[in-house]
């Protein structure tokens, strides 16, 4: 592992002025160049529209524009009964899919005060873990085709497909499986899981490792990447920057264990991964060691996981068992209301955050004490991670600029929702 | 050293022909080999192995609709392929085949090559140098920002590594004592250029590298920053004149390694024109692997790697050689 050396001061950044989010030239030279990189362009990771104004090749201006994946999921959900609600909820964050689920119901269950059962606890950090491997793998596959690295983007791709393997075959989907339910999972692990997990366990760490390699010991990769978009840590934690990105500024927070931790983190335990520099290529780094520390979660659940039920037993909120409806009138009519009007939530509003790929991505949810949530808002990681995009990118390189906007990772769907 | 008007033409549209077989099957290589660099298969639909596949290319880009952007200056945007293609054919021209070929029967003597000037080497690189304008055209005319970007960057290139390259090659000249191909060529009989040259063999790498606008040095259409440079507005067969100038362009300069470094056309058992293929293969398939492996530099960095590494290296080379020619 290359040492990577912190810097001795850090270069001080400053929220911008009147809107953070925007950069404007500081003179109105008409030599200025004002480019438009999206809301269609090979590097903007899905559409995002920078409005860039350029000196040369040197960023002097920078605008973001969001909103054009705007889905109205948010709205959506306060027209859906709770557990309707849930198959919304991955498309945000599309590639840490499984993050979002969990994200829901833990709020849903934070507010009707449920106990989830230790298996399920357990079974959701494996599948969040997973899913945050699948969203690293992306992270490190597109990036590396923004500094103009082809090759590694089929690498990453043929390994996630694996991660997407173990997903297909526990819930049936390969992505936005809907497999967490309020109270716990929708089933049981299928015979099998484990051994092909393992498998997959031993193919990633040899993966991770060659393409550690492969960025490690470029040395056009660190060129491209050292120094570049330095993040001081005062600044990530004024903006409110979260996860991976405020790891790699060397602060340790991570919501695993911060506060305590939530669900089976508490009992498996994790070190948060930093790195010292805070720039681009200690961004990479951070999800590389990510990736591996990941792996020993996985590793660590697959040899210590409880056995029991993977719900709870309440029935005014979890559908009863399916051979119960054939015997038990009473299973049948909470089955009935359940699915037709679905459970209520007593009225009041509650947060809860968990660490999905991206960072802290929790759900303030209010409930009127309906089946319905009154009103339900994403805490996004990477609306924060834009609105820091242009302090950054300041006086870099237009290519400098890709590169920054690759490190921090942001994904449009969480952003506009 | 020259044939006859008429075996000349004869020669010339052999060549050519010859060229753009020989491109379109690279293309076909190195469509092939990047996809086994990258854990996929690469074309394998049309014809066996999918070796048809440039020709259902040509076929593709044939059919495409003549369009032109709004905004560019019309002519000069039709003029730009036509540049870059016609010089990264012309430059090719010069290339050594072998010596004299024999055809039976008929008992015709001819050379194996089209010309050769005793200022070879200075035409294939303003021939080269000529080609850019193509490019800096295409990117002006297109009145698009990203071509704009890609043609200004085109030119802040050559001008950075035209100085490294030609000064490079000087040793070369220094050494075989002449500008000649032929005689460069034949120069190497013992012992390769490579070997006595190999410092001025690695900035000539580079530089031919960063000449052809490949990867790592790709800037001039780097798709991550400036969509596609130059050639982001242009379509169908301008759009494909414009990729095969490039790739005959990068067919040129191996070709110019081969003749320069690496003996050109000499070499035991095989044939002239053969061996020629053999080297610039050789060229080639380590200019792929370089494209499917490596990150791209970044502008500032390109031009760094210009002025304050390359040309000290070319002129300490060209200084030792000019010494070592002298003395020993």
């Amino acid at each position: 592992m290359a040492a990577t050396e912190a810097p001795k001061t850090w270069p001080t950044l400053e929220v911008l002025r009147p809107v953070p989010s925007e950069l404007h030239p500081a003179t109105d030279n008409p030599d200025l160049l004002e480019i438009n990189l999206g809301p269609n362009h090979p590097s903007t990771h899905g559409v995002l529209r920078l409005v860039t104004t350029l000196d040369g090749e040197i960023v002097v201006g920078l605008k973001c524009e969001i909103g054009y994946v705007h889905t109205g999921i948010e709205k959506n959900i306060e027209q859906k009964t709770y557990w309707k609600a849930i198959p919304y909820v991955p498309r945000m964050d599309y590639l840490s899919f499984f993050s979002g689920e969990t994200a829901f119901c833990m709020a849903v269950e934070k507010a009707l005060e449920l106990e989830v059962p230790r298996r399920a606890e357990w079974i959701r950090v494996l599948f969040q873990e997973l899913a945050r491997l699948h969203s690293h793998l992306i992270f490190l596959g597109t990036g590396s085709v923004d500094l103009g690295g082809i090759a590694l983007l089929f690498y990453c791709f043929r390994a996630r497909d694996e991660v997407l393997d173990l997903f297909e075959m526990a819930t049936g989907q390969r992505m936005h499986p809907r497999y967490c339910q309020v109270g716990g999972v929708a089933e049981d692990l299928p015979k099998g899981f484990e051994p092909k997990c393992r498998e997959m366990i031993a193919f990633m760490r040899d993966q991770v490792d060659q393409y550690d390699e492969l960025i490690a010991a470029n040395p056009i990769w660190s060129q491209r990447t050292k120094g570049i978009g330095v993040l001081p840590p005062d600044f990530a934690l004024q903006m409110g920057m979260t996860g991976p990105n405020l790891r790699a500024s060397g602060v340790p927070y991570d919501l695993r264990t911060a506060n305590g931790g939530y669900g089976a983190y508490r009992e498996i335990g994790y070190t948060p991964v930093t790195e010292q520099a805070g720039d681009t290529h200690a961004r990479f780094r951070v999800r590389i060691e990510e990736m591996r520390a990941s792996l020993d979660v996985i590793e660590k659940v697959l040899d210590g996981i409880p056995a029991g039920p993977v719900i709870a037993d309440d029935r005014k909120v979890v559908l009863p068992p399916r051979h119960e409806l054939h015997t038990s009138m009473e299973s049948l009519i909470h089955h009935f209301k359940l699915v037709t009007e679905g459970f209520t939530v007593p009225a009041g509003e509650v947060y809860a955050p968990i660490e999905s790929a991206r960072g802290e991505f929790g759900f303030h949810m209010v409930s009127d004490g309906g089946p319905k949530p009154w009103r339900v808002r994403l805490r996004s990681p990477s609306l924060v991670l834009l609105q820091s995009l242009a302090a950054l990118a300041q006086g870099a390189y237009l290519a400098d600029l890709i590169a920054i906007l690759a490190s921090i990772d942001p994904v449009l769907g969480d952003v506009d929702r | 050293m020259v044939d006859g008007v008429l075996a000349t033409i004869i020669k010339s549209f052999v060549l050519v022909n010859v060229l753009m077989a020989f491109f379109a099957f690279m293309t076909w290589v190195e469509r092939k080999l990047i996809g086994r660099f990258q854990v996929r298969y690469g074309p394998n639909r049309v014809g066996p192995f999918g070796l048809l596949q440039p020709i259902a290319d040509l076929g593709k880009m044939l059919q495409k609709e003549n369009m032109v952007p709004e905004g560019a200056r019309v002519k000069l945007y039709m003029v730009a392929p036509l540049i870059a293609m016609t010089c990264a054919i012309g430059a090719f021209g010069l290339m050594p085949f072998g010596g004299v070929a024999t055809i039976p029967y008929f008992d015709y003597q001819f050379h194996l090559y089209i010309a050769d000037t005793s200022v070879s080497l200075l035409v294939v690189a303003a021939i080269g140098s000529l080609g850019f304008y193509g490019l800096m055209i295409g990117g002006w005319a297109s009145g698009s920002k990203y071509a704009l970007l890609g043609g200004m960057r085109a030119i802040a290139q050559l001008v950075s590594y035209e100085v490294a390259f030609t000064l490079a090659v000087i040793g070369v000249i220094i050494q075989a004592g002449s500008l000649s191909f032929v005689a460069i060529s034949d120069a190497q009989m013992p012992l390769w250029f490579i070997v006595p040259q190999f410092l001025g063999f690695l900035v000539f790498f580079v530089a031919a590298v960063a000449e052809s606008n490949r990867p790592p040095f790709d800037l001039v259409e780097a798709d991550g920053e400036v969509v596609a440079g130059y050639h982001t507005e242009y379509g169908g067969m301008r759009y494909a004149m414009f990729a095969a100038a490039e790739f005959i362009n990068a067919i040129t300069l191996s070709a110019l390694g081969a003749v320069l470094f690496l003996g050109g056309p000499n070499g035991p058992f095989l044939p002239g024109p053969l061996w020629m293929l053999i080297k610039i293969g050789a060229f080639l398939f380590v200019l792929i692997w370089i494209r499917a492996t490596l990150p791209r530099v970044r502008f500032d960095q390109l031009m760094k790697i210009g002025w304050k590494v390359l040309l000290p290296v070319a002129t300490l080379n060209l200084l030792l050689t000019a010494v070592a020619v002298v003395y020993l």
